[in-house]
């Protein structure tokens, strides 16, 4: 297939940026949109032009590094999937594919699609980890049990990538999914439980310093969310800032 | 406590308190406006015993301009910052609608189009009652209620305002109804209801309102 | 041979490590503050390091290419992660898991280090516990676990399909407490190009900020290489885009003698190439070949009609499909070791019975699954004289299930529904054995110089068994070099800083700096994927899944021209001094075309087939094991360590005799 794309180039954090118009022929359906990407790439090298910056790595959905918007949508416009996953049957012959970085102002664009994502970095700093030490003389790791809901749910709240995708999709530019589904990973363990007060705390704190906007809860970075992390982790979030707030 | 008081969440919980505060108040302003259509010697007396009733003249009323006001300011608060973090570019090409409902996404837009018609509501009836009670002193008569209430159902036009407005505000409540619950943490097996619920509560209530209106508007036409 | 001592203590095996443990040399907490440590790679290993070095009190600065070190590819891992805990009660031992490891990996790994990483390897289970990584429970509420890449007990730990993913948050959030605290500096987007040795010891590395393309030095006690495998050299790999070998080919150059290069795995159950514009490999967990039946059609007419899409695999008669590793091997029929298995897909595609399109993939097929899974069910649930139907659905419940995601995967990549048509599956490079040759303390050829996880040779041998990897980074990383690296720096607690302001470090910075000034200056015509591609071609064809001498010898003098054309030919478009992914492309490609050819010269060496390494030279001639490898312990019992002397192909062999005391060596048979 033959497709028009328009694609945000930015020279670099201080350059004003500009959607620029390019062509790609004979795509195959059986692409990535990474490969595709990649086709209009080596395009641009060989036409002497430089090439489009994207994040993007291990190319199977797990390392949250690939972040494109694309037609108006975190990861495109499959569901329950990364950019990386995403495949070019899911575009007709002749489309015109806006291409775009995600947008926040706590995500600067670093050049053209790749944008820096420190801010989820300092937020996991202030308080995304259980105050273990690593020394290997814990407690043998059945020594307490856990109930399988509550390991299951964990896991599904564990699942989140970091990619972003959900601030990208906010109308308010919020991070409340990503902080929400740390801090219900270790609410629902007896791990984290033992500083889960300071840890919701701290985190949200870190994140309202970031500049990151307020949930309004329009459910769309649930929708968005290639990992399927749940809204319920934003009330859980919520919950659990309360407690945390009226204990002092 | 005042940083807690700042962060995000509380402003959230704050909006969600105000909120089902206002959720509630119009349940009884509802309810003491049906009676209007049933009985004009019922809808003047719960009139008369409201407006001279201290409890609610400086008890509730206070409160509940305090709540209008604050659900208002503390949405604009949050609207500006929201748009703060967003940042100067915007998308060239978005697709909200592929991802979230149109109200959740409008809510400054329809709480802006409620202000208003608070604004015009408190024109029609408030200031002439404040007028008439405490600035003015007009001489008290427990009976004039409901001829007042009839008289603002004249003007189509203002019937046509009033009916916009409350198609605003089912709008409104669509989403927020149960967004209050989720901002104050409460998400769980008992969503689905909150959910239909809230569902219910913002059609039947807009519609009640728009009902009376029209009742009072039909009544008068011949 | 005095410079390849492996330094595995004295003592009966199963006292090794605590007796060493006794006797090293510690470093105090008040003079582990005046230590710097530099850790490049942030995985499993590196990850786990640095926390670790960071909460012991030494000053540890940490680098990865990518925006996090939540990122790094260790993060891909599905299936588990094995520890003799023994919770099944079913035998497991930590001897077990040594002699599985061990044997698995065809006795080409050291035993003292099998052991000792079968030692720690429950403790890396409390660890992850207590870190609040989210492990799967039975009802009980206690850890659950699974049999793995067919070993004899259930020892493998796991967290949905994404242990890798739980395990590196696990290490990721340890180390960003230690962030928090100020002793791990994190250097995000940083890329080490190249290592500083001040009198012989490493002080040092030279870095490029891929932000803004500043080369910087940055100065330390000791330098720890936790970077990956170099399973891109093929260029289609399961290897995320970024990992690459530089960090361990620069140290290789610098003195660190580089181990079993061909040693390499090829993972059988990948989703297959779809066409010539493919950017990389999806792994599919091999827990699948529990339930799905390998096959290709019988007949070469029937498998040319599938090729050219005339013929469904459906369509395909029982008695018409081949399911040659039941054939081959019937006592464990689909189960068999990775390498043989993805050998034996080979085998088939290249005689022409391959399925897809490109002729190389073979059907993995649940169909016999689905029943048997469903008449179980219908039992359960009472169902009586259920339809055929019926009994898929309830058979293909059960699949979903079990590897529901796995489906979906499928599904999504291919678009094909694997429910109804069976899946289509083809080897793939997967993971590197070989690497970067370390002694027992995990230190290289370069004293002060560290490497670990998959980026070093020790612990797999020729092959290494499912669920390992992860053990063994994160054994390294916790549990040995917190330990081993204390003994090397208790002789460093006078140093004092170290300095970047020497002539060590301006003559390291002045190569890195001229060879970015070359890839931007010169005036070439081909892109760097180019001549990756042409290399990936080459090792595929010729150092893949099977190897023989007129190959490899092409292969090393075809890998050398491609090298030489490109340092002629090759284009980086852009500036230095901003992001540049092209220019960092090029350094990685650059690399990667030098170790290619020491890994043909290192498969043309060891003329003999042991785990992943086959030479068409050695195999059985008769009898019942006709045409399988044949491993050769008289001639080829040693680790091949090779010390870097300007070309690869002059590459210097050093061998490091393997000591077998505790295991007896015997030909694996899987018939």
């Amino acid at each position: 297939m033959n497709l028009t794309l328009k694609i945000w180039r930015q020279k670099g954090p201080q350059d004003k940026g500009a959607m620029v118009e390019y062509k790609v022929n004979d795509i195959s359906e059986h692409m990535s949109f990474l490969e595709m990407m990649d086709v209009l790439n080596e395009q641009l090298v060989n036409s002497g032009d430089e090439p489009v910056a994207f994040d993007h790595d291990c190319r199977e959905g797990i390392c949250g590094m690939c972040s494109l918007y694309i037609n108006g949508e975190a990861h495109g416009p499959d569901r329950g999937i990364t950019t990386c996953q995403l495949h070019m049957r899911m575009f007709n012959d002749g489309d015109t594919i806006y291409i775009e970085p995600w947008r926040a102002a706590a995500f600067p664009v670093i050049k053209d699609l790749v944008v820096d994502r420190m801010a989820f970095e300092r937020i996991q700093q202030a308080g995304g980890f259980v105050s273990v030490n690593t020394s290997g003389n814990t407690q043998d790791a059945n020594a307490l049990p856990i109930s399988k809901h509550a390991a299951d749910e964990a896991m599904d709240a564990a699942a989140c990538i970091g990619c972003g995708a959900c601030v990208a999709s906010c109308k308010n530019s919020s991070a409340m999914l990503f902080v929400g589904a740390k801090v219900s990973q270790y609410a629902l363990l007896p791990q984290g439980k033992v500083e889960a007060a300071d840890r919701v705390m701290n985190m949200v704190h870190q994140m309202d310093l970031e500049g990151f906007g307020n949930c309004t809860n329009t459910g769309a970075c649930e929708i968005e969310c290639p990992k399927g992390i749940k809204l319920t982790n934003i009330a859980r979030m919520n919950r659990e800032f309360l407690k945390a707030s009226i204990k002092g | 406590m005042s940083g807690i008081l700042s962060s995000s969440i509380a402003k959230k919980v704050a909006m969600a308190l105000s909120a089902l505060f206002l959720i509630i108040f119009l349940l009884i302003h509802l309810s003491v406006n049906l009676v209007s259509i049933f009985s004009e010697d019922a809808f003047n007396t719960a009139s008369h015993f409201m407006g001279i009733n201290p409890l609610i003249q400086f008890g509730m009323q206070p409160i509940l301009i305090f709540g209008v006001v604050f659900h208002f300011v503390m949405g604009f608060v949050l609207e500006l910052k929201n748009k703060k973090a967003v940042g100067v570019s915007s998308y060239a090409k978005n697709n909200g609608a592929a991802n979230s409902s149109w109200m959740s996404r409008n809510m400054a837009i329809s709480g802006f189009a409620i202000l208003a018609f608070i604004v015009l509501h408190f024109i029609d009836f408030w200031i002439p009652e404040i007028n008439h009670k405490y600035i003015a002193v007009l001489p008290e008569d427990p009976t004039r209620y409901f001829h007042e209430l009839q008289h603002k159902f004249v003007n189509p036009l203002r019937v046509g305002a009033y009916v916009i407005a409350f198609v605003l505000l089912a709008l409104h409540l669509l989403h927020g109804f149960q967004s209050a619950f989720q901002s104050m943490g409460m998400n769980n097996k008992y969503t689905k209801y909150v959910k239909r619920c809230g569902k219910a509560y913002a059609i039947v209530i807009p519609l009640g309102f728009i009902f009376i209106a029209l009742f009072h508007y039909i009544t008068q036409l011949s | 041979m005095a410079i390849l001592d492996s330094k595995v203590p004295d003592g009966p095996i199963k006292d090794k490590w605590t007796n060493y443990k006794n006797k090293i040399d510690l470093v105090n907490p008040a003079n582990k503050r005046n230590i710097d440590i530099i850790v490049v790679g942030t995985g499993l290993a590196g990850g786990s390091a640095a926390a670790t070095l960071a909460e012991q009190g030494y000053n540890v600065k940490a680098y990865c290419y990518q925006d996090s070190p939540r990122r790094a590819h260790s993060i891909a891992a599905q299936g588990g992660i094995n520890a003799s805990k023994n919770y099944m009660g079913d035998g497991d031992s930590d001897y077990r898991l040594f002699y599985d490891t061990v044997k698995g990996g065809d006795y080409r790994s050291r035993e003292a280090n099998v052991y000792r990483l079968a030692e720690v390897s429950g403790n890396i289970i409390d660890q992850c516990v207590a870190q609040g990584v989210p492990f799967a429970r039975d009802y009980g509420g206690l850890l659950d676990n699974r049999s793995f890449g067919g070993v004899l007990v259930s020892r493998t730990f796991y967290a949905k399909g994404q242990t890798g993913q739980q395990l590196l948050l696990g290490a990721y959030s340890a180390m960003n407490r230690q962030i928090a605290r100020g002793k791990i500096e994190m250097f995000n987007r940083h890329e080490m190009l190249d290592v500083v040795k001040v009198d012989g010891k490493a002080r040092g590395i030279i870095t490029r900020n891929l932000i803004t393309g500043e080369i910087e030095r940055h100065s330390a006690h000791a330098v720890v290489i936790a970077t990956g495998g170099y399973g891109n050299v093929y260029f289609l790999s399961t290897n995320a885009m970024g990992s690459n070998a530089t960090a361990a080919w620069k140290i290789h150059k610098k003195g660190a003698y580089f181990a079993n290069p061909c040693f390499t795995q090829i993972h059988p159950t990948c989703i297959p190439r779809s066409g010539d514009y493919q950017s990389k490999l999806t792994l599919m967990s091999e827990s699948l070949r529990n339930d799905g039946r390998i096959w290709v059609p019988a007949k070469i007419e029937d498998a040319k009609a599938i090729q050219e899409g005339k013929l469904r695999p459906t369509a395909i008669a029982e008695e018409d499909r081949d399911y040659y590793l039941e054939r081959r091997y019937p006592a464990f029929g689909n189960l068999v070791p990775r390498d043989v298995a993805s050998r034996a897909a080979k085998e088939r595609c290249d005689a022409g019975y391959g399925v897809n399109a490109t002729g190389e993939a073979v059907y993995l097929d649940f169909a016999d699954a689905f029943v048997r899974y469903g008449k179980e069910q219908a039992k359960i649930h009472g169902i009586h004289n259920p339809s055929k139907e019926e009994i898929v659905k309830l058979g293909q419940g059960i699949i979903e299930e079990k590897y529901g995601n796995l489906f979906q995967m499928y599904e999504k990549i291919i678009a094909e529904n694997p429910y109804e048509t069976p899946m289509m599956i083809y080897p793939a490079t997967h993971y590197t054995m070989g690497g970067v040759w370390v002694d027992y303390n995990l230190m290289t050829t370069v004293p002060g110089l560290y490497c670990l996880g998959e980026a070093n040779f020790s612990d797999h041998g020729a092959n290494r068994l499912g669920a390992s990897a992860l053990m063994q980074g994160l054994a390294d990383g916790y549990f040995v070099l917190p330990y081993t690296i204390g003994d090397y720096l208790s002789d460093d607690i006078r140093t004092g800083k170290i300095s970047t302001d020497s002539k060590e470090f301006d003559e390291v910075e002045k190569e890195v700096n001229d060879r970015i000034d070359f890839f931007m200056n010169n005036k070439g015509t081909k892109s760097v994927d180019h001549f990756h591609k042409r290399l990936g071609k080459v090792m595929w064809d010729k150092v893949g899944m099977a190897r023989n001498e007129p190959h490899l010898k092409e292969a090393m003098a075809e890998i050398k021209a491609i090298r030489e054309e490109f340092w002629k030919d090759v284009k980086v478009p852009g500036d230095a001094n901003e992001m540049n992914l092209e220019l960092e492309k090029a350094g990685r490609v650059a690399d990667f075309l030098e170790l290619g050819e020491l890994f043909a010269k290192d498969a043309l060496d060891r003329n003999e087939s042991c785990g992943g390494h086959y030479r068409e030279e050695s195999v059985v001639k008769e009898g019942e094991q006709k045409g399988e490898a044949l491993r050769n312990d008289t001639d080829f019992g040693y680790v091949s360590a090779w010390e870097y002397k300007g070309e690869p192909a002059d590459a210097v062999l050093h061998k490091e005799e393997l000591e077998f005391k505790d295991i007896e060596l015997k030909q694996r048979s899987y018939k």
